[in-house]
Order: structure tokens, then C-alpha cells, then sequence
């Protein structure tokens, strides 16, 4: 099991959302960064769903109770272990009694911390994503505090020999990591890929134009639920009602004010803002790993290149997920 | 059925049945959102159904097919599932009563809506409990209905600062709007009664009480009863 020592700013468990829920109103919620997510889970030979730590900004300090494997993506929180820095994007054998502490942010805002086996909590709607409005899901439905102790599932990794070898040190990275081409390049101003949104022929031609010439900010009230823009306001050529329908993680929608909001993992299911974009899934982890205060733009591309790129994008996790699976026998032997 | 299809975003695709709110375009939503839940095509993530439209999150690379966009394949599928449906297919809606202590400490604002339509709060409990109500969709917060049928004798303006909280069950007035509110959470709307009745259950198979297309019937009930609810339910 791991024991919290120090909570950080919010760190909460997530999988890769509640799906199938929102039909009855339930948002999906899960990690903002999904590839991260997946890559954390896979390299230390879980389901790429499985249930794993988001820590935000400041990161937690963690105690392991016991000897494991783990694995830390996403953005660069200066993770170390007892006082030594620690790589990340690659499996890290770690012995009972190691304590895991975080820095300063270097790159990018979540970091995603995944353990051998998974956390040993339940699901709640077959899904162990913390939904913290109604209380539910991750643990007892709210951001992780200090002295919450989380058990850990059995694995194939915990009597490894590479686990035994480290003996003498509290860790022990393995030799390999991530090809770094397939490692997220999280910039502070990143230009995001856009489809136009259901409702972008609604808005004034110079609105339009502005949504793919001008920059935004990330204001200060952003979270997990959307981002809120400043800078160019966007308006309607006319007023006009929008019925509510389904939103997505990524949809752009823009209320009366005329400053943007980019809906993320804990959007609500409905919305009756007018949608001026669509964020193109494979540009969703770079998005999230922004912060409050950096800038960012758009660029226009089509459904046809964003599912192009999207599908390009699984065909090489399937590929890495072979290529880790093989390594990880080697490794757990 | 007639509708459209476009897209939102490289994951989702929407299908729109009509361009007003009405009881015909809430029937078409209902039947297709049962034949989708009979069906559950191995594409589909899931769906959430609104007013006019049934949005479907597919997964792309389970439509991914040479030559063909994952957006284009979900378009065939789709215009394949809407030829099997029928209006006829629809079948009787549910009527689910929604038990309702008003006033006191339940319904702080109360004396507000009676007020500001020139009726006695007893008149206003009358007016609130014999309308015929439907759910038109769920959403905003889990189990939350968005109802329609309410009486504009009752009408009510949203209050100017919005309460920080408010508790879970609680029934609401918003405009030409009347709601209950399934977890606590806060809002602006003008809280008349409670119902000891849970709207929502996380750990149940089907987690929301109410679903598009349901008629309601809210019955006032004495503040006894309402306690006495509250003991014997099993929570």
C-alpha cells in the first residue's frame, strides 16, 4: 500500500473516465492527460485503463509501504525519491519505505503516477474516476489528503528479480524509457489543433477569423472541469438560442460574454452555448498540460485530418505496447 | 424519421431530429435512445440524448476502414440503424410520482413565488401539484430533469445572487421551469419543497430515478410523512 504524507495542490485518482453514464447526467471525468495515462499504466504492465494518481502543480508526497513498480508520465513535477531525482516516462522499481516527493513544475501541470496492479479501491458506475461535486468514485469521492492510506493489487512484478536487486538503493530505473518521438512535447504555448465547431457558421465572419489569428490566455479560473480563454472576444452575427445538447472534452463554447471556454474531463454533459470548435483529440493531453496564465492558438484542420492523425496516434501506442510488454517480461522475470 | 447527422468534434457525431422542442421530437429522442440501448453497437461509447438531438460518441478505430472515415463509416451505420425505427416502436411513458413537503424550512422561498404572483402559498402548493409534468432530458447534474408542463401562473425569476448551496431533493422554480435538485450543489432557483424521494442513486444498476420521456405527479405530503419516508428508506 502507499501512505500520503503530504497531499500537494489536488491529487486525485483516475481512470480513463465513467463512461456510458451520461445519459442519466453523469459526467465522465478521468484523467485530463489521457496519453499520459495510458503510457504510465503500460509501462509498469497494467491495462491502460487501470485507476492511477493525477497530481497537479504541486505534487503529493507519497510513502511506499511496500516494494512495487511504478511509473511516472505527463508533466515534469520534479519527481524524486528520497532526495534523488527520478526519471520519468520509464518503469521504476521502488523498495518499502521510499518516499516520493515532488518539485517545482518544469514542464507541463499533471502528473501521472501509475502502480504495478493498480490501487485496490472500488468502482463506483464501473469506473474508480473521482467525481468530486457528487462525492463519488477514487477515494471516499474527493481529492486525496495526508494519512490517506491506499492499498495496492498483487502483480506479476512484485517478487521480480530486478526487484531484489536493488538491495542496497530504495530504487532502480530501468535502462529504457519512452522513444523520445513519442514523448508529448508540453510547450507553455502550444497551437492546437481545431476542428470547427457544430455552431461555428453562427459567429460574426471576424470572430471566426480571430479564433485562428489571435492567442489566448488561460485565465485564473480554470480547472479540470474547462478552460476559461482571454483575449479576442468571439460574438454571433445574431442572436440566437441554442437548444442544450451533448458537449464534448474539447468542445470550444462561447457564452453571451464572448470569452471562450474549452470543456475538459469534468465538463457537464450538456451545454446551450453556441460551439464555435471542436479540439482535435490528439492535441487534447497538450492542451491540458497548460497552465493558468500561458498562452495558446488554434489552428484550423479538418475532421478528416484530425481522425487521420488520431488514428496514426493508436496505431504507434499499439506498436510501443508490444514493444513494452516484451521488455516488462523481461524485466518482471 | 426524418433528421440530420453532422459531427462534433472527431469523436462524436449528432443527430438532430427536429428544430423545436416538442412532444413529437421528445418521442423520436426517446425511441431512438431505447433502440441504441437494445442494440448497443459495438462502435458506440455511449450516447447522450437532449431536447431535439441523440449525440453518439463512437470510438474511431473500431470504424476505421480503408478508404472510409471513421465520421463517414458512423454515418452509414447510423442511417442503417435510423431505416429499422419506427415512431410506432415508442412505447408507453412511465408515470413516477414525485412526493413534495413544502414550504417551512424546505421551501424557504415559498412565500417568493406566491408573492410575486399575487396567490397564496397554499394556491401556489395547489397550482404546483396538479400540473402534468414530462421529463424532456437529463442533465447539468446527475439525475438532474429538465421538466416541462409547469403552470405560468407559478412562474418565478431566478434570485439575483445565486444560494452556495443547496441541498440535495430540493424543488426548485426557475422561470417557466420547475426541477429537483439530486445532489446538493449550488443554484439560482427559487426552492419551494423538498421530497425525501433519492434521485439519484450512484451504486444502483440505473442510477437516475427519472429518464427523458417519464410523466411526473408531485403530492404534497405532511412533514411527518416526509420524515417518515426518510426513516424507511433503506439508506
Amino acid at each position: 500500500m502507499i501512505k500520503i504524507l503530504k497531499d500537494g495542490l489536488l491529487t486525485t485518482i483516475q481512470d480513463l473516465g465513467r463512461t456510458g453514464y451520461q445519459k442519466y447526467g453523469v459526467i465522465v471525468s478521468g484523467s485530463m492527460d489521457t496519453y499520459a495515462h495510458r503510457l504510465a499504466n503500460l509501462l509498469v504492465g497494467n491495462e491502460e485503463e487501470e485507476a492511477l494518481l493525477e497530481a497537479t502543480l504541486l505534487g503529493p508526497v507519497i510513502e511506499f509501504k511496500k516494494d512495487t513498480v511504478i511509473s511516472i508520465c505527463g508533466g515534469d513535477l520534479s519527481p524524486d525519491i528520497n532526495g534523488k531525482k527520478v526519471g520519468m516516462w520509464k518503469a521504476i522499481f521502488v523498495k518499502s519505505g521510499a518516499v516520493l516527493k515532488f518539485g517545482k513544475p518544469k514542464t507541463g501541470c499533471r502528473a501521472y503516477i501509475a502502480f504495478a496492479g493498480g490501487l485496490d479501491i472500488s468502482k463506483v458506475m464501473e469506473s474508480r474516476s473521482t467525481y468530486i461535486r457528487a462525492q463519488i468514485g477514487g477515494y471516499k469521492g474527493r481529492p486525496l489528503q495526508s494519512e490517506d492510506v491506499i492499498p495496492l493489487r498483487r502483480s506479476s512484478a512484485d517478487h521480480s528479480q530486478s526487484q531484489a536487486s536493488t538491495e542496497d538503493l530504495l530504487f532502480n530505473e530501468t535502462d529504457w524509457t519512452i522513444a523520445s518521438d513519442m514523448i508529448p512535447n508540453y510547450t507553455s504555448r502550444p497551437v492546437i489543433s481545431l476542428i470547427k465547431g457544430p455552431q461555428f457558421e453562427w459567429f460574426k465572419e471576424e470572430s471566426q477569423k480571430a479564433l485562428y489569428s489571435e492567442s489566448f490566455k488561460i485565465s485564473s479560473q480554470s480547472d479540470r472541469m474547462g478552460y476559461r480563454l482571454e483575449g479576442a472576444s468571439l460574438f454571433l452575427k445574431a442572436k440566437k438560442e441554442l437548444i442544450s445538447e451533448a458537449v464534448a472534452f474539447g468542445s470550444i463554447q462561447v457564452p453571451p460574454d464572448g470569452n471562450p471556454i474549452i470543456l475538459l474531463a469534468d465538463r457537464q454533459t450538456t451545454g446551450g452555448y453556441p460551439k464555435i470548435g471542436q479540439v482535435a483529440s490528439v492535441d487534447l493531453p497538450v492542451l491540458c498540460q497548460t497552465k493558468p496564465g500561458e498562452q495558446l492558438s488554434f489552428k484550423e484542420v479538418s475532421l478528416e485530418e484530425a481522425q487521420q492523425a488520431y488514428l496514426e496516434q493508436e496505431h504507434s501506442i499499439q506498436l510501443l505496447k508490444r514493444s513494452i510488454s516484451l521488455k516488462i517480461k523481461e524485466a518482471f522475470s | 424519421m426524418d433528421y440530420t447527422i453532422s459531427p462534433l468534434g472527431d469523436q462524436a457525431i449528432v443527430l438532430t431530429i427536429s428544430k423545436e422542442i416538442n412532444e413529437e421530437a421528445q418521442r423520436k429522442v426517446q425511441v431512438l435512445s431505447k433502440q441504441l440501448d437494445e442494440q448497443q453497437p459495438d462502435w458506440m461509447i455511449e450516447y447522450i440524448p437532449a431536447f431535439t438531438t441523440v449525440t453518439i460518441f463512437y470510438s474511431p478505430t473500431m470504424l476505421a476502414q480503408e478508404d472510409v472515415l471513421p465520421y463517414q463509416a458512423a454515418e452509414m451505420e447510423i442511417e442503417q440503424l435510423m431505416s429499422s425505427i419506427t415512431i410506432e416502436t415508442a412505447g408507453e411513458p412511465r408515470t413516477i410520482e414525485i412526493p413534495v413537503c413544502y414550504g417551512g424550512d424546505f421551501g424557504p422561498d415559498l412565500e417568493f413565488v406566491a408573492e410575486h404572483n399575487s396567490l397564496s402559498t397554499d394556491e401556489v402548493i395547489d397550482i404546483h401539484s396538479s400540473g402534468d409534468y414530462s421529463v424532456y432530458m437529463i442533465g447539468f447534474a446527475p439525475g438532474f430533469p429538465f421538466i416541462g408542463g409547469m403552470s405560468k401562473k407559478i412562474a418565478a425569476p431566478r434570485r439575483d445572487s445565486p444560494r452556495l448551496t443547496i441541498p440535495e431533493r430540493s424543488v426548485g422554480i426557475a422561470g417557466m421551469q420547475t426541477g429537483v435538485y439530486p445532489i446538493e450543489t449550488p443554484g439560482g432557483w427559487q426552492l419551494i419543497g423538498r421530497t425525501p424521494k433519492k434521485l439519484f442513486t450512484p451504486e444502483a444498476d440505473t442510477p437516475s430515478l427519472l429518464r427523458a420521456g417519464d410523466k411526473i405527479k408531485f403530492k404534497q405530503i405532511s412533514e411527518e410523512e416526509y420524515i417518515n419516508w426518510e426513516e424507511h428508506s433503506d439508506d
